[in-house]
């Protein structure tokens, strides 16, 4: 068994916690010890957000330190280049197409970096670098919330694990009417990379 | 009561409030504060518990104390800067004891979060001589709320348990116990005066007894399973503690760990004879040399690196730093430095290695990057306020909520904030010191109950001329919306008085006192401006709930821009409000860019409608009429 290290990042709002929540169930479903870290409070009030989960034989510290993620998965793009100190070498990089422009950039300070910029930007750490239209997949879907489930299907496909295995604990976090929608998100999803 | 649960993920606050519930907690009181509020929101779905959310932490202090006075075991729970307004009744507990067992727990927050300070909480349990436990993940947890009050009950003492941010946010595998303590019947209440009435006479007699205990308390830090060596090779061992613990596991594969779960009091035989097998000793904890400095003043060596005169500060934290969260890197980085580990990287860092402030990216990009500070939510009704304070230009006295946000680009309106409650009591210093401007002072809701109204008393029994802004949405809102004596809801759902802020604010005083709805820029606009002619005290509440309660995400209605009305003032761009965004298009003229709302940010909120001086942006019904055709 392989030790993962997953660093989650996103938007508070974007469903970054329960993705990471989906991962660490898994981590479990999968046999491996699991640590799940995130920070709540203030971060969520539409600033940057990170969940860190690992899996292994046995996981100790609950952070992944910088430069040591395996994977890096981002609900959005400015929020993917932010964490690209986090991840080590040939890691696998999986970004959502999606910007939400933040206050500093409406307001006139700053530029939103551009799709090449960030791909220019992983380029010296890893080729490993997958993009899945996650919201717009979602919306043809009829439900632009289940964008995180689009990116957990590619995960899936990425990472070669089982869909059943996933959708079983996908399926047992979501309320009864919106299970059939989270199944055709990830299946999207997986068929997107 | 038996309930069968397998081993299963569960956060740190999930954890505590799992191991109170097993402990047979009957009563639980708090104040919401990151890291620690999901404990007792938590605890509170559980069977046979009542928990409460109180004004304060003091309260809830106060109030865990009286039901382990009744007898029923009981705990207060809060963030470590609650425990500095509960400090007060955290002493007097520590002279009386209870009847059963109270045990506090105090949530810290290193790198602070969502915190105004580092604080190393441990340090209370010094200074009150109460033992202090400090879990390292979620099974110690739970495991450790069942020890904290077996300990209360066998010593008589509050015990203090101690997690941290990454130990309750943090979720790890949990073997959960089948069973709940089962308390016995409330006896008659005590009326032992010379226990529990602290008059000098008998608060004289109950010192030694805590001294006293404190000595047995150090007893039996020796033969506890709290702490626990594991040993493994001679060559270093390590004094861990708290999640510190996970990293010297981490870091140091091959060392001998001594773990401590009982922070203090120590046991300095246990230590002494763990250092005495070790070529090297090393002590490895979060925050404040704690452990450290006591390690030393027991007068066992430890491992000290020849930094030069790098490192003479802090004096007795001397391979680890003082400031910020560890982690794994953090840890290895300054175990290179010190020498205790080979150097693989190549670079020989000859300080201590705080953590950055801002992870993980290059320099380089760091530079160019777009910060995405937290920020009022879209349709925020303090908001509007801000707007208005912005252009008034007073000094501004903001407090601790979802409102000290008011500092953040573009708003800026805030130029202080330190604690729960100061904003007032800063804003009449200011007026009684003489200065020349007129002050504003800022607070919600919740932190006004908290500790605002006595401020607020002060200066209406003073009569200074603060203005005070009372933003009102009926809830706790920066962590997570929990209920408070405005909302009319108690934790468990119950229904309850709902607070008349006016009348509070007319009692305590306060003759000039309005109400206005929170998005009615124009009447905070003016009511503001004809109380700045006026020199007496005057306090405004702006008035509508939190827009991320869900009666009022079923009003949502995203407003859209007239695009021919739009020349890209940027007057609505200066509102901070992250659902208007810069268009593509631009005005043909001025060449900027036109506005734009996002919809699925847009809450309907009208207030950059009310802003835009070209009535560019529609109001609610004008979108509606649009919707309808």
């Amino acid at each position: 068994m392989k030790t993962r290290k997953f660093l989650l990042t996103g938007v508070g709002g974007q469903g970054t916690i329960l993705a990471s929540n989906v991962l660490a169930e898994l981590g479990i479903a999968l046999g491996y010890d699991t640590k799940k870290a995130e920070v709540h409070g203030m971060s969520q009030r539409g600033g940057s957000v990170v969940s860190h989960v690992s899996w292994g034989e046995q996981v100790f510290s609950p952070v992944i330190p910088d430069g040591e993620a395996d994977i890096l998965i981002s609900f959005e793009k400015l929020e993917a280049i932010r964490f690209v100190g986090g991840i080590q070498p040939d890691a696998i990089v999986l970004i959502n197409d999606y910007e939400i422009i933040p206050i500093t950039v409406s307001s006139g300070g700053g530029e939103y970096p551009s799709n090449e910029e960030i791909k220019s930007a992983f380029a010296p750490v890893t080729e490993n670098v997958y993009w899945v239209k996650g919201v717009a997949i979602a919306e043809e879907l009829g439900n632009a919330k289940v964008a995180n489930v689009v990116l957990l299907g590619a995960l899936s496909n990425i990472l070669e694990i089982d869909a059943k295995t996933w959708l079983d604990v996908i399926v047992a976090r979501v309320p009864p009417k919106f299970v059939e929608l989270n199944r055709k998100a990830f299946q999207a999803g997986r068929e997107a990379v | 009561m038996t309930e069968k649960l397998a081993k299963r993920l569960l956060s740190g606050n999930e954890a505590l409030a799992r191991g109170a519930w097993e402990a047979g907690v009957e009563v639980a009181s708090g104040y919401p504060g990151t890291p620690s509020t999901e404990i007792l929101e938590n605890l509170a779905k559980m069977p046979g518990v009542y928990a409460e959310w109180a004004p304060n932490e003091k309260v809830a202090l106060d109030v865990a104390i009286g039901a382990a006075y009744a007898g029923k075991r009981a705990i207060a729970t809060m963030k470590h800067v609650g425990v500095n307004v509960a400090a007060d009744s955290l002493f007097y507990a520590a002279s009386t004891g209870a009847e059963a067992g109270l045990v506090i727990i105090v949530a810290d927050d290193p790198s602070m979060h969502s915190s105004q300070n580092e604080q190393d909480t441990r340090n209370y349990a010094k200074f009150v001589r109460i033992p202090c436990l400090d879990p390292a993940d979620s099974q110690d947890a739970k495991d450790m709320m069942l020890a904290a009050f077996e300990l209360s009950e066998k010593f008589d003492t509050p015990v203090l348990m101690r997690p941290t941010t990454r130990i309750c946010h943090t979720d790890s595998l949990v073997e959960t116990g089948p069973d709940r303590y089962q308390q016995p019947e409330l006896g008659k209440y005590p009326r032992n005066h010379a226990k529990y009435v602290m008059v000098p006479a008998n608060a004289r007699r109950r010192h030694p007894v805590v001294e006293e205990r404190l000595e047995k308390l150090t007893r039996f830090a020796e033969t506890c399973t709290l702490n626990r060596v594991e040993m493994r090779g001679k060559k270093l061992g390590i004094i861990a503690n708290g999640v510190a613990y996970q990293y010297a596991r981490e870091v140091f594969p091959e060392a001998s760990v001594l773990k401590l779960g009982m922070s203090y009091p120590l046991p300095p035989k246990k230590i002494r004879d763990f250092a005495a097998q070790m070529d090297k000793v090393i002590v490895l904890e979060e925050l404040d040399p704690f452990i450290e400095e006591q390690v030393l003043l027991m007068g066992i060596d430890l491992y000290k690196p020849d930094r030069g005169d790098a490192g003479a500060y802090p004096h007795f934290k001397s391979i680890f730093p003082i400031t910020g969260e560890l982690d794994p890197k953090i840890v290895r980085a300054n175990a290179v430095s010190a020498g205790l580990l080979p150097n693989e990287a190549g670079a020989k860092p000859k300080t201590s290695i705080a953590p950055q402030a801002d992870k993980g990216i290059p320099l380089i990009l760091q530079e160019n990057l777009p910060n995405r500070p937290p920020v009022l939510c879209p349709g925020c009704p303090h908001r509007s306020s801000f707007y208005i304070l912005k252009k008034l230009k007073r000094p501004i006295n903001g407090d601790i909520g979802c409102y000290t946000l008011g500092f953040v680009p573009p708003l800026s309106a805030m130029d202080t904030c330190g604690c729960m409650g100061a904003s007032m009591g800063v804003a009449h210093g200011a007026a009684v010191a003489g200065d020349s401007e007129r002050h504003i002072a800022v607070i919600g809701d919740s932190t006004f109950f908290h500790t605002g109204v006595q401020a607020l008393m002060n200066v209406a029994y003073n009569g200074s001329n603060v203005i005070t802004i009372i933003m009102d949405n009926r809830i706790t809102s920066m962590t997570g919306q929990q209920e408070n004596p405005a909302s009319g809801k108690t934790l468990q759902g119950g229904v309850a008085n709902e607070v008349d802020i006016e009348a509070l604010v007319r009692a305590v005083g306060i003759k000039t006192v309005k109400r206005v709805e929170a998005y009615d820029v124009d009447a905070i606009e003016s009511t503001l401006k004809e109380w700045l002619k006026i020199d007496e005290p005057a306090v405004l509440i702006t008035d509508h709930a939190c827009a991320l309660m869900p009666e009022e995400r079923k009003k949502y209605l995203p407003l859209e821009v007239v695009e021919e009305d739009c020349n890209g003032c940027t007057l609505c761009f200066r509102i901070g409000c992250p659902a208007i965004i810069k268009s593509d298009k631009v005005d043909e003229k001025s060449q900027r860019p036109l506005a734009e709302i996002d919809p699925l940010l847009c809450t309907g909120c009208e207030i950059c409608s009310q802003v835009c001086p070209r009535d560019a942006i529609l109001f609610r019904e004008d979108v509606l009429k649009l919707r309808m055709v």
